[in-house]
């Protein structure tokens, strides 16, 4: 009986006051967007579906710094730094190990694993050197930056570990996919429909998982911190604590990012930890609305898409798009392009979009 | 390799290190110290700065001139973009980082768009000295006195002039600088302008001595992040004692394991003064005065 309480309790946590959406008709969206994704393979054929897993791998880094900047008000501009470890440790891990007996999935464990820890130290001096917004986001942003320089320069035959050449600025591939051991012949996730299931299954355990998150006493908690961090230590909370705590599960999102994004094209290059990289992120977010995560999750597939059709039409103008989208986006909708405009309809968004801005 | 020898080439590589720190942070460190906002687009400023000089240099102009106009379009642009877009956003100062960002997005890939990937550079002038048997730039010297007349200047300029009388109120307080008749906005345009002229300055004297490519900014802004981030909000105070004792830590790493080690190691010892110095350098010598 009280394993079905603490279920349902847990469930309730589901819509709550720090996420936008509630309610049957919210849900029955849900249902149908999800109905959606899940058909999609149907009416397109496996290469296709296989590409566009792309998009999905980069939802989890964009989530991650949803959380840390959105909820936690932390800034974080070096996010690609966790995704660049996390893949780099998946091809160290995978290339030494091999893809026999889930070992793959081993490997995604502990690099997520990985780039938590390295976050975990790095934010341990961070928050508890009570560095404030400004400071956090140029450290975070130096941090990738060195690793960028720090991976262009391994090149050489002595930069290896185990059997995993780095191979410097061409970057580290030949990293085996995701492999599911099996009676009769291991699967492998090469881009096809079974591994976009795959990453749309996490996907969506990692949202609903992130709406009970922040739901929770936690997310309040990391809320009230946003919003008048010396409040909320007047009222007694640790707030280097839960800012760590946010800190570490979006970055450990970011490196998740980074495992599927490296399994799932066999390659990672240092350029991923570049500025450009690093800047990529906190348009997605920015533009989507950083405050709510189901605007952050489609303000960063829309923004993904658009990136990748402009990349294709005209590759060198996409990054100067996403520059004005940027500096657009934070002059005339600073809560994001969703909430802004929703606003326009519901006097609920307007109110909080007000709530915002004061 | 004898001892004075070794000691004087320890010497010009700190003073090499102490002069690129000061002169990629200066600009940085005056926007932040005044306004509270950190110049993402910093290393486009600093770009703009070497593209300019180097321009004028191939037209025929002498160089000292010419990176005068690096300096001055620097921070004409700077200005402009104050009056355009910042200017919006200063009840907002993270924001105004996030939009400095996307500023400095637009400008590197402009400027691959329209100049191409790479610009040919002019070459360093004033030849070289040799002292033991190893050779050092002349250049390389000229580059440690400009760095040390940058911060003199800066400083008669805060103290000595009416600008930063001015300034030095409105950041106080801005509120009765303003009813005392003070042009604030102008004010905040202006020193906005002289922190984009400063990394002006600072890519105008490089570019000799680097190659031109639109992502050069970034090979500035991680030294000019760290030095502000140890030396806090004074740049008197803290960015030039910052800069100095960065340059030793720097100078020591890259002549022991070389250029990466220097960075990697200016970083690990950022984080660490950070969690022992909160508020930098600056924050440690007022409380010491307090």
């Amino acid at each position: 009986m009280s394993s079905r309480n603490s279920v349902s309790s847990a469930l309730r946590l589901l819509e709550g006051p720090q996420t936008l959406g509630k309610g049957p008709g919210f849900w029955a969206g849900f249902a149908v967007v999800l109905a959606l994704a899940c058909a999609y393979p149907l009416f397109a054929d496996g290469y296709d579906v296989g590409n566009n897993v792309y998009f999905f791998n980069w939802a989890f880094m964009a989530l991650g710094l949803g959380l840390i900047w959105g909820y936690g008000g932390a800034l974080s501009f070096g996010q690609t730094a966790f995704f660049g470890v996390a893949g780099y440790a998946y091809g160290v891990l995978t290339i030494n190990l091999g893809d026999a007996y889930g070992l793959t999935f081993f490997s995604l464990v502990a690099a997520v694993a990985i780039s938590a820890l390295f976050a975990a130290v790095l934010g341990y001096f961070l928050f508890f050197g009570r560095i404030s917004g400004v400071f956090l986001g140029i450290v975070t942003l130096s941090v990738t930056l060195v690793l960028e320089r720090f991976m262009s320069q391994t090149a050489g035959p002595e930069w290896a570990i185990g059997s995993a050449r780095l191979n410097g600025f061409n970057g580290m591939g030949g990293m085996p996919s995701l492999t599911i051991p099996w009676p009769g012949g291991d699967i492998v996730l090469f881009p096809d429909v079974a591994l976009y299931y795959l990453t749309l299954a996490i996907l969506v355990v990692v949202y609903l998982a992130l709406r009970m998150l922040v739901n929770s006493r936690f997310g309040n908690v990391l809320v009230a911190i946003r919003e008048n961090p010396q409040r909320a230590e007047m009222l007694g909370y640790d707030i280097r604590r839960y800012q760590l705590g946010a800190f570490v599960i979006g970055s450990g999102l970011a490196g998740l990012s980074g495992v599927l994004y490296t399994a799932w094209g066999n390659y990672i290059t240092p350029s991923s930890m570049g500025m450009s990289a690093a800047a990529l992120p906190v348009v997605w977010v920015a533009v989507g609305g950083r405050s709510d995560l189901t605007t952050t999750l489609f303000g960063t597939l829309l923004v993904l898409a658009g990136f990748q059709y402009l990349t294709i039409y005209g590759s060198q103008y996409a990054l100067v798009v996403m520059g004005v989208l940027l500096v657009v986006t934070i002059l005339a909708a600073p809560s994001g392009i969703f909430i802004t405009l929703g606003a326009l309809f519901s006097k609920g968004l307007r109110r909080r979009l007000k709530r915002e801005r004061a | 390799m004898d001892f004075s020898s070794g000691l004087f080439s320890f010497l010009y590589q700190t003073g090499d290190a102490f002069a690129f720190l000061v002169l990629s942070a200066c600009g940085l460190a005056v926007i932040f110290g005044m306004m509270g906002i950190i110049n993402l687009a910093h290393g486009e400023f600093i770009l703009c700065g070497a593209y300019v000089t180097t321009s004028a240099v191939q037209v025929g102009l002498p160089l000292p001139i010419a990176i005068f106009l690096g300096t001055a379009v620097a921070g004409l642009v700077g200005m402009l973009l104050e009056r355009v877009i910042i200017r919006h956003l200063y009840s907002r100062p993270l924001d105004s980082i996030v939009v400095t960002w996307g500023i400095s997005m637009i400008a590197t890939q402009g400027t691959l768009i329209i100049l191409g990937s790479t610009m040919p550079g002019t070459g360093t002038p004033f030849g070289s000295f040799s002292v033991g048997g190893y050779g050092y730039s002349v250049y390389r010297l000229v580059l440690m006195l400009a760095a040390l007349a940058t911060l003199a200047v800066l400083w008669l300029v805060f103290t000595r002039t009416r600008f930063g009388i001015l300034a030095r109120a409105t950041i106080q307080v801005p509120h009765i600088a303003e009813a005392l008749g003070v042009n604030t906005s102008l004010i905040y345009s202006l020193t906005f302008g002289l922190g984009a002229a400063l990394a002006g300055l600072c890519g105008g004297l490089y570019a000799p001595t680097m190659t031109l490519v639109p992502t050069m900014g970034s090979a500035f802004v991680v030294e000019a992040f760290v030095t502000v981030v140890v030396g806090g909000a004074d740049i008197f105070l803290g960015t030039a004692p910052a800069a100095a004792i960065l340059a030793v830590v720097k100078a020591g790493l890259t002549s022991w394991q070389g250029q990466l080690a220097g960075q990697i190691g200016l970083l690990v010892a950022v984080i660490v003064v950070i969690r022992i110095l909160p508020r930098g350098l600056t924050g440690f010598i007022l409380r010491e005065r307090a």
